[in-house]
């Protein structure tokens, strides 16, 4: 569904990823884990189109097509959608109107902020006084709202406190393993790549794979739940030192072509 | 009446005075405004596209919802109507022969003799409307007034006055446009407006006029203690020249003023909008707040905010989008402190739309048009926020007129 191949991108003049490949077959969700700086978000900002996420080398094909050169909107119309880290204050525009707006008034906004803790906030602007966890859960509502193919989560857990946690990792699950979708790659089915740094929100979505980013690479390949191990009790360290420039730390089953 | 003709005296010699802001404007240029238009007693007699003119301003034709009514085209009176209790709506001139009281608010709150434009108003002895908010009522249905440009190359000119009694509370709806075959005319309208001790006006002001129209108001609002202020002015469609600083003058304690202002600078308009509050009394609030754009005009926002009490609060807000490469944006914020007590700040933003904005809605699948008409209008949305429900829709469907996507 998703290929990345050997992606250079560059941010106000300096390569800050390099060479990445990555892949996200359809049905498959496909987990970021990394210290921080490490070049995750960027990576996800670059494969929405953001500009200041300047690819100098490689490629991103989405469902075959090369889409290394598309603009923002024909990225979002395709399929792909993405749930920001820190998303722009939208001041004067009210939540509920740009679900409404963007949902063409397919979608009842009243229910997805039922279902995500966020009545009251559709007559608020977007994002303008959020807290960490009312932002990422106004995201996962504009994001259900939008409902794409390839779903891009930038830490979904983080700052959502634990009443809502649960009900963020419900949404989440719905959003990715859903059957129907929006955009042109409805009929592929759905695929996603996850920010995580704790891992709890694998704990609402089986993750296929995982993959450790660092110093702007891919450092490492394999089972999400057994790289996450293996950060938690050796630090990232383990994973770098021993297996920068190799395939995989662990072996992975076959994937197909997409 | 001595005074009367010392005013007089003043006011001629005002004549050539020229404005100290915006482009000046040779007033022999323009004929006497026409004053033998027929009265209607229902606007809904009124030609189809007058009716049309009136509603685009917030203007309702049948009257409906409404306890006072006043409409001017050029400077003939063709509606004055009363249609609540506890105010009186009636033309100016008509006003100051039933009121000898008057006489005193007439003239006095602006100067005869401030610049050409006030000197021309007073010597043509322009009429206008009276409105007066009877004590202690608080008149729940708005009033509404239309200044209608009617003929070619003339100059109306307009002199309006409101009072409200104490404890009173008024809204005000006022609508200034151009009848569809005028090219070019002017508009000059003085307001002075009294407030007495709490005393409550909301006035909300739109322009609609065209592309060779001059517009030149002089607004002077006099507050006793307690007074509560609310000025929303909209602008959204061209105009060939505008300037205007209306002014409020916070004669006694605790009052509060509003100035809030939308207005959209077409290519071709200049328009050079301020607002301007002496807050003169202890505990004075105040709240200036300009949301402009320009799409290719030139657009100057002011602001003057003077704290002369001590423990007077304000603040100052003009924030402009350049949506277009010919367009200008000033904005002159200025605050001008006389006590040490007092507590006033300012905040002044010009430029285009953050691409993070607009990209971030693309990622929600909307297109780049899209995504900058709903964050322009949500711009502008933020200057008229707290405006009554049916006049807030007049104005979104104004907004989703203009062709915000083509900017």
């Amino acid at each position: 569904m998703l290929e990345i191949q050997d992606l250079s991108v560059e941010v106000g003049g300096r390569e800050v990823l390099h060479d990445i490949n990555i892949s996200v077959m359809s049905g498959y969700t496909n987990v970021l884990f990394g210290p921080n700086g490490s070049g995750k978000s960027t990576l996800l900002m670059t494969i929405m189109g953001f500009s200041g996420y300047k690819v100098t080398k490689g490629r991103i094909i989405f469902n075959g097509e090369d889409i290394t050169n598309k603009s923002v909107s024909e990225r979002a119309q395709t399929g792909i959608g993405l749930m920001m880290q820190r998303p722009p204050n939208l001041v004067g525009v009210q939540l509920g109107n740009l679900v409404k707006i963007m949902s063409k008034g397919r979608v009842k906004a009243e229910d997805l902020a039922e279902d995500l803790n966020l009545t009251g906030f559709l007559t608020r602007d977007v994002n303008v006084g959020f807290s960490g966890g009312e932002i990422k859960r106004s995201e996962l509502l504009q994001l259900a709202a939008q409902n794409p193919c390839f779903v891009m989560l930038d830490e979904p857990e983080s700052g959502v406190d634990i009443v809502s946690i649960e009900k963020v990792g419900k949404k989440v699950h719905e959003l990715i393993r859903g059957t129907s979708c929006a955009g042109k790659s409805g009929a592929v089915g759905k695929g996603a790549l996850v920010i995580t740094h704790t891992g709890q929100i694998l704990d609402y979505v089986n993750a296929d794979r995982g993959y450790v980013m660092c110093k702007g690479t891919v450092a490492c390949t394999g089972n999400p739940r057994e790289l996450l191990h293996e950060i938690r009790t050796k630090g990232y360290d383990e994973c770098i030192s021993c297996n920068i420039g190799k395939k995989t730390l662990v072996k992975v089953k076959e994937e197909g072509a997409n | 009446m001595a005074v009367d003709s010392e005013i007089k005296k003043k006011a001629e010699l005002a004549k050539h005075k020229k404005a100290a802001y915006g482009q000046d404007i040779d007033l022999d240029k323009f004929g006497i405004g026409r004053k033998d238009i027929g009265e209607t007693k229902d606007l809904r007699e009124l030609k189809e596209e007058d009716q049309k003119t009136l509603l685009n301003v917030g203007v309702v034709p049948s009257d409906e919802g409404r306890s006072g009514s006043f409409v001017l085209m050029d400077n003939s009176v063709v509606h004055e109507k009363q249609l609540g209790t506890g105010v009186e709506v009636m033309s100016l001139q008509k006003a100051l022969k039933v009121h000898d009281w008057l006489q005193e608010y007439n003239w006095k709150a602006v100067k005869a003799d401030a610049d050409k434009y006030t000197a021309r108003t007073f010597i043509e002895e322009a009429d206008g409307y009276f409105i007066h908010a009877l004590p202690g009522q608080k008149v729940k249905l708005p009033v509404q007034t239309c200044l209608m440009l009617k003929s070619q190359d003339v100059a109306q000119t307009v002199h309006n006055i409101i009072i409200i009694e104490e404890g009173a509370e008024l809204e005000v709806i006022t609508g200034c446009s151009t009848s569809k075959h005028v090219d070019e005319a002017l508009h000059l309208g003085i307001s002075e407006f009294y407030l007495k001790k709490n005393a409550k006006l909301t006035f909300t002001m739109i322009h609609n006029w065209a592309e060779n129209i001059g517009v030149r108001p002089r607004t002077v609002v006099e507050m006793d203690e307690g007074a509560v202020y609310i000025n929303n002015y909209i602008a959204l469609k061209p105009v060939k020249t505008i300037q205007a600083y209306p002014t409020a003058n916070m004669n006694g304690p605790n009052g509060v003023c509003v100035f809030n202002t939308v207005a959209i600078a077409h290519p071709g308009s200049e328009m050079d909008l301020g607002s301007k509050v002496m807050m003169n009394a202890p505990g004075c609030k105040a709240e200036i707040v300009s949301r402009t754009i320009t799409t290719g005009g030139k657009m100057i926002a002011r602001g003057l905010m003077v704290g002369a009490a001590k423990d007077v609060k304000g603040h100052l807000e003009c924030k402009g989008l350049i949506l277009s490469n010919k367009g200008i944006q000033i904005a002159i914020p200025e605050l001008d402190a006389r006590v040490p007590e007092v507590e006033m700040t300012h905040e002044a933003a010009v430029g285009k739309i953050a691409q993070d904005q607009i990209e971030y809605l693309m990622s929600r699948g909307l297109t780049e048009e899209e995504a900058v008409g709903i964050i322009v209008k949500g711009f502008l949305d933020v200057g008229i926020r707290g405006l009554p429900p049916a006049l807030k829709e007049e104005i979104d469907a104004t907004l989703e007129k203009v062709d915000l996507a083509r900017m």
